[in-house]
């Protein structure tokens, strides 16, 4: 709208120009202001929530205390954090892969009818609510993984491999294998979705060129497109992982919720999330009540951290864009 | 290499991906099928109209029914709706029709990063701004956690529905010698209507299916309440306190509460998308 319009504006007699284009913009400013407001107003809140935590076991300590005990008052991060970052970044490897594939079937392969199909199906599936997933996980997957799958492995290694026992750990219905399998099927969608807009984008001469030179459609896709696609890619993974770090429901009904370190592959383990939903009903002591704030401000860290990033990848990919 | 293992690992390459997209597909459909599968039989008359009760009643066989849930959500949800709906709206008209303003750049990087806040963290926040102050958790609370996850879909979706908007639209509305805000408000806002709402509709199905901020905030009530200062149900946080529950017939009406959340954002997906699609026609056209 710019610089003509304001132009225009201004060459006209300060009477007729009338009241309403300022309280326009007042409203309007003041309306995105309050939502400005609100992501301050939430670091600021959840900080004082968190003060007395910090106050008693100290920015760092928290961070790296092992215990989680309300009983004893003693509250240690850590158990929250490791069970948060390996659950997501496990769903990531998981997901990642796969989505890519949706991807590159759906823009380069399946028929057009097909690929709106598919394209369809994925994203309802990030609408679906994550209650609903982590009911059905409940009381059909879990049950399903740990007597179809984990119980022969953990038998298997009981008998042969006693060191690969213990990483394993004694199967539980609600693991941290089954959390992160779970939580890998909820973020796919994510990738998909950006990944898809980034092939989208590849130009068809640089397929044409790739194609010119005698190259199979494998070729295509390996040596033209996903090259010319890979910061658009990564800035899909980096959402997902975002989701993932955040993700609450479903992994408080599947992760088993154990707040005691070493968490084993098959045994329960608990997030940083899941954490704040199983106990924050039944926080009366304040000290377990500030601790659980406290968790809640570093989640707050590390999601902001997160989307920085992919906004700087993002950014970088549109930059990328307009030189090319 | 050889053309044949060229072509073989073209080959073995399309499988490999077929098999992965399948891989993602299907469990969707495991999912629902599930769900209908299980839920359907809870859904009759009492599901409808019968309040929870304490476990005792379903135990004992007596009509209990997820109407405290309904309700709940409803009421809930349309609060949260009514709230967001000002400040969402009018954060997309800065970021897209107030680009120029210094404050535009600001508010979009605070929108984006509202958008990948964990909802739990609005439940914490309006734990600590409402229930706190308050004395005690009421759905008012609840609605307020929702506006909060609301707020920055509903800006996001808004801002990039007005910037596909064509120019000339504003450019004529301008040349009549209109002002701005006439401009924005009859011209821009109605031409872009359609995909307002369809944001509005997304919005307000991704904060239906939030259990985490109400769990923190509106806490669930195993009675029906119309009282929005006092502890009120909602379908998505009773879905989870049912099945975690260890009682089967809550199972059963969990089961049943699904299929209704489901309907709900399947259907709200398909208008939407329906919507864009005849958007993105006529913006093209």
């Amino acid at each position: 709208m710019g610089p003509a319009q304001k132009s225009a504006a201004a060459a006209l007699p300060r009477a007729f120009r009338g009241p309403g284009d300022r309280v326009f913009k007042y409203a309007i400013v003041g309306l995105s202001s309050a939502v400005v407001a609100l992501a301050l107003v939430m670091a600021v809140v959840i900080y004082i929530e968190a003060r007395p935590t910090f106050k008693a076991f100290g920015y760092l300590s928290f961070l790296t205390e092992t215990t989680w005990d309300p009983v004893k008052a003693v509250h240690g991060a850590l158990p929250f954090i490791i069970g948060t970052f390996v659950t997501s970044f496990a769903a990531l490897a998981l997901a990642a892969i796969p989505a890519i594939a949706v991807a590159v079937f759906t823009s380069e392969y399946a028929p057009k009818w097909l690929a709106a199909v598919i394209n369809y199906t994925v994203d309802l599936l990030a609408a679906i609510p994550s209650v609903v997933i982590g009911l059905w996980a409940i009381f059909n997957f879990a049950p399903l993984m740990r007597d179809a799958v984990y119980m022969p492995i953990y038998l298997w290694a009981e008998a042969s491999a006693p060191w690969l026992a213990a990483m394993l750990g004694a199967p539980s219905t609600f693991n941290m294998t089954t959390g992160t399998i779970v939580l890998a099927l909820m973020i796919v969608p994510y990738t998909v979705a950006l990944s898809r807009d980034a092939i989208g984008q590849v130009p068809r001469d640089q397929r044409e060129a790739m194609w010119a030179l005698g190259a199979t459609k494998w070729e295509v896709i390996r040596q033209a497109v996903i090259p010319y696609a890979r910061t658009g890619i990564a800035a899909g993974v980096l959402l997902s992982l975002a989701r993932a770090l955040g993700e609450t429901m479903a992994l408080a009904m599947l992760v088993g919720n154990s707040n005691r370190l070493p968490f084993t592959l098959f045994g329960p383990a608990a997030t940083m999330p899941s954490l704040i939903i199983n106990e924050f009903r039944e926080a009366v002591e304040p000290l377990h009540y500030s601790s659980i704030m406290a968790v809640g401000f570093y989640l707050f860290i590390i999601t902001i951290g997160i989307n920085l990033v992919t906004s700087f990848v993002q950014r970088k990919l549109y930059m990328g864009r307009g030189m090319v | 290499m050889k053309l044949r293992t060229r072509f073989l690992r073209d080959r073995l390459m399309l499988v490999g991906i077929g098999l992965l997209t399948a891989l993602v597909v299907v469990p969707l459909f495991i999912i629902i099928f599930y769900v209908v599968a299980n839920g359907f039989t809870a859904l009759d008359a009492n599901f409808f109209t019968q309040e929870l009760g304490s476990p005792a009643r379903a135990m004992q066989g007596k009509p209990t029914g997820l109407a405290a849930s309904i309700a709940g959500t409803l009421l809930i949800d349309l609060a949260a709706l009514a709230m967001a709906l000002p400040f969402g709206i009018g954060t997309g008209v800065m970021m897209s029709e107030y680009r120029e303003h210094p404050f535009a750049p600001v508010a979009r990087l605070m929108v984006s990063t509202l958008n990948g806040m964990p909802a739990v963290l609005m439940g914490l926040t309006a734990y600590a701004l409402v229930v706190k102050n308050t004395g005690g958790f009421s759905g008012m609370a609840g609605s307020v956690a929702l506006a909060f996850v609301m707020v920055p879909i509903i800006a996001r979706t808004t801002e990039s529905v007005l910037t596909v908007t064509p120019w000339a639209l504003r450019e004529a509305g301008l040349s009549l010698g209109l002002p701005r805000w006439k401009v924005t408000l009859s011209l821009v806002l109605p031409a872009a209507r359609t995909g307002i709402i369809t944001g509005v509709l997304i919005a307000f199905a991704r904060a239906a299916g939030e259990a985490a901020p109400l769990l923190l905030t509106s806490f669930g009530n195993n009675f029906l309440s119309f009282d929005l200062t006092k502890p009120m149900d909602s379908l998505p946080q009773r879905l989870y306190s049912l099945a975690i529950s260890p009682y089967k017939q809550w199972h059963e009406l969990g089961w049943g509460g699904a299929i209704i959340l489901l309907l709900f954002v399947i259907l709200t997906f398909f208008i939407g998308r329906v919507a864009v699609a005849r958007l993105e026609k006529r913006m093209k056209g």
